[in-house]
């Protein structure tokens, strides 16, 4: 018998989030209401400032909404300490980034392995392991490289390996084919259709059209609202 | 892996890092050398004192030794009233005397000293012998040199000249029996010593008294209690100890010392803001790097951790840089002091005390570390989503 669970992996309720620009407040969501269940793929469109990567730091838990309610597995993220939230973040959650943001200084096993020794993984396991993911996402053969000396596609699978090093409930990205070129996008594309097809949740703000098209699940916004799910 | 980071952060920026040490190696080079000038003297001074094992100097009343050319009459009964204690183990009367030597047409004025060789505490013996007999002389290299004279041969010496007549008084030719080098004299004094009998035999007016008596004390005995029953046996004459003569010293040096007390707070200071500095900048350019690390699930303390152990290491390798820099301006510096006319040639103004010099490097590196703290904490505790945001925009 399987487990059911009686809520959905994350659940946001009326999130109002406003920033001060100066004397302005600026209101980057006005109410957003959505639900994303396990092992779903959803894509967040709309134009610019329209409040996507806004949501998607509030389901990352990097942010914190200013009313209404987030919740994630279940847990309040606006209950969360800062402490509760990065114990939460490491085993939870992976994040990519249109930039990749590896650290420069380590090779790309390290960078892979990072997560992992801060959740005090053993070393064997945890660079077992990297080597895995590595490859998985296809880099068996540039463990050792850094950041530096790989092209744009070879450091963003880094960074989705760094993503899933603690094997996370969810997986977001933000553009993360927004500094790749086409052919090498549709390569990260096929790589996040894999990771859906084996059991990752994902949640993906994106302008790519291609991208947004590979999700089960697009969600238009505008001015800080969803206009359709 | 938080000391990888570390240690990979600092070399990504080698030409920043190699800079950074080599200000706290000055930083912490100064510290230790004003650390070592604040205490040096005085405990060269103590250390000077002891060196011969005399714990306590009888001066004439109200005077330091051989500040004046006052003397202390009655020797013989002083000996026999200091031998009644049985804490005192020995007695050293020292007679202290201008001496001319006349050679060719030649006068070289210097001073003497009367002891008695078995009990004496003012010089050390270079070569050649002691002053065994009556008619022998040992003297300081550079009274030797004056005179162009060397051991075994034979001097005219006086106690005595009077201007107006032109005459020398007390003369006597004394064999020179040996090198030495006088422990409490300068480098440029020209010294010469001799059996206190025959200083007093050239000069009958010092006969029976002395400038100075060195008193050794029986060990166990407590030295402060020996110098307070002399000073009621011999009210006539001023007893001091080592930590009488050190507190005389401390007074003495007290303008130096605060000086040297600034200067090194000063140099804390300089390398505390240097530390500060680099960690500042080095958190601003990481800004985003940091929001990264805090977004996959990196603990603010653990980012904390990360950037202090930068500064730590910074620190560590600044002070044992800093070590070594501030052994070596010490000596050179204590090379030119220790050359200053009149001083004795025994004191170091910079003395290498193990446990000040790591008291002061650990403070060095204990306030690098409060340094790198709080850039840290911030940089650490930024808003996670907004650094990030701030990061792509730029």
């Amino acid at each position: 018998m399987s487990a059911v669970t009686e809520f959905p992996l994350v659940s946001l309720r009326e999130v109002r989030r406003d920033y001060a620009l100066g004397a302005e407040r600026v209101h980057a969501l006005q109410g957003v209401t959505l639900d994303v269940e396990r092992g779903d793929y959803v894509a967040i469109v709309g134009p610019s400032g329209c409040g996507k990567s806004t949501l998607l730091n509030l389901i990352g838990v990097i942010d914190q909404p200013t009313s209404g309610t987030v919740a994630i597995e279940g847990r309040r993220v606006e209950a969360m300490s800062d402490r509760e939230a990065t114990q939460f973040r490491l085993r939870n959650i992976g994040f990519v980034f249109q930039r990749f943001y590896l650290m420069p200084i380590l090779s790309a096993l390290e960078n892979v392995a990072l997560p992992m020794a801060e959740a005090k993984v053993p070393k064997v396991e945890r660079l077992h392991r990297a080597t895995e993911l590595l490859k998985y996402v296809g880099l068996g053969n540039r463990e050792r490289h850094r950041p530096s000396e790989l092209s744009g596609g070879e450091q963003q699978r880094v960074a989705i390996a760094r993503a899933l090093a603690n094997g996370p409930t969810l997986l977001l990205a933000d553009e993360p084919t927004g500094e790749l070129d086409a052919r090498t996008g549709t390569e990260i594309i096929s790589l996040f259709q894999r990771l859906n097809n084996d059991g990752t949740t994902l949640v993906v703000v994106t302008h790519d059209e291609d991208l947004a098209s590979a999700a089960r699940r697009k969600i238009h916004m505008r001015d800080g609202r969803v206009v359709d799910a | 892996m938080r000391a990888a980071l570390a240690q990979a952060s600092l070399i990504r920026h080698r030409a920043r890092t190699i800079l950074a040490v080599l200000g706290v190696a000055v930083a912490a080079a100064m510290l230790l050398d004003m650390v070592m000038l604040a205490t040096g003297m005085r405990e060269s001074f103590r250390e000077l004192l002891l060196s011969r094992g005399f714990e306590i100097r009888l001066a004439p009343k109200g005077t330091l030794p051989f500040d004046t050319d006052a003397t202390i009459p009655g020797v013989s009964a002083i000996i026999a009233t200091l031998r009644k204690n049985p804490d005192i183990r020995e007695i050293s009367p020292v007679l202290g005397a201008s001496i001319h030597v006349l050679t060719g047409n030649r006068d070289v004025s210097g001073s003497a000293l009367g002891i008695n060789p078995s009990v004496q505490g003012d010089y050390e013996l270079l070569s050649g012998r002691d002053v065994t007999t009556s008619d022998a002389l040992v003297a300081s290299d550079h009274l030797l040199r004056q005179l162009v004279a060397r051991v075994g041969d034979t001097l005219n010496v006086a106690t005595g000249y009077d201007p107006q007549t032109r005459t020398y008084s007390g003369q006597r030719k004394l064999v020179v029996t040996g090198r030495v080098r006088f422990i409490y004299g300068a480098t440029d004094q020209s010294s010469a010593a001799m059996r206190r009998e025959t200083l007093e035999g050239m000069n009958p007016q010092s006969r029976d008294r002395a400038s100075l008596f060195m008193v050794r004390v029986r060990s166990g005995a407590d030295a402060e209690q020996v110098r307070d029953w002399i000073d009621k046996q011999l009210p006539d004459v001023t007893a001091i100890s080592i930590a009488t003569a050190i507190a005389q010293v401390d007074e003495r040096l007290s303008y130096f010392r605060q000086l040297a007390l600034i200067l090194g707070a000063v140099s804390l200071f300089v390398g505390f803001l240097l530390v500060t500095t680099l960690v500042t900048v080095s958190v601003n350019e990481r800004v985003g790097e940091i929001a990264v690390m805090r977004a996959i699930g990196v603990s603010r303390s653990h980012v904390v951790e990360q950037i202090v152990l930068e500064g730590v290491a910074i620190s560590l390798a600044g002070a044992v840089l800093g070590l070594a820099l501030g052994l070596v301006t010490a000596r050179y510096l204590n090379t030119i002091l220790s050359a200053f006319p009149g001083l004795p040639m025994a004191i170091d103004f910079f003395l290498f005390q193990p446990r000040a010099a790591w008291s002061a490097l650990g403070l060095l590196i204990v306030s690098s570390i409060g340094a790198g703290i709080y850039p840290a904490w911030r940089a650490a505790s930024l808003p996670i989503a907004e650094s990030l945001r701030r990061e792509a925009i730029a």
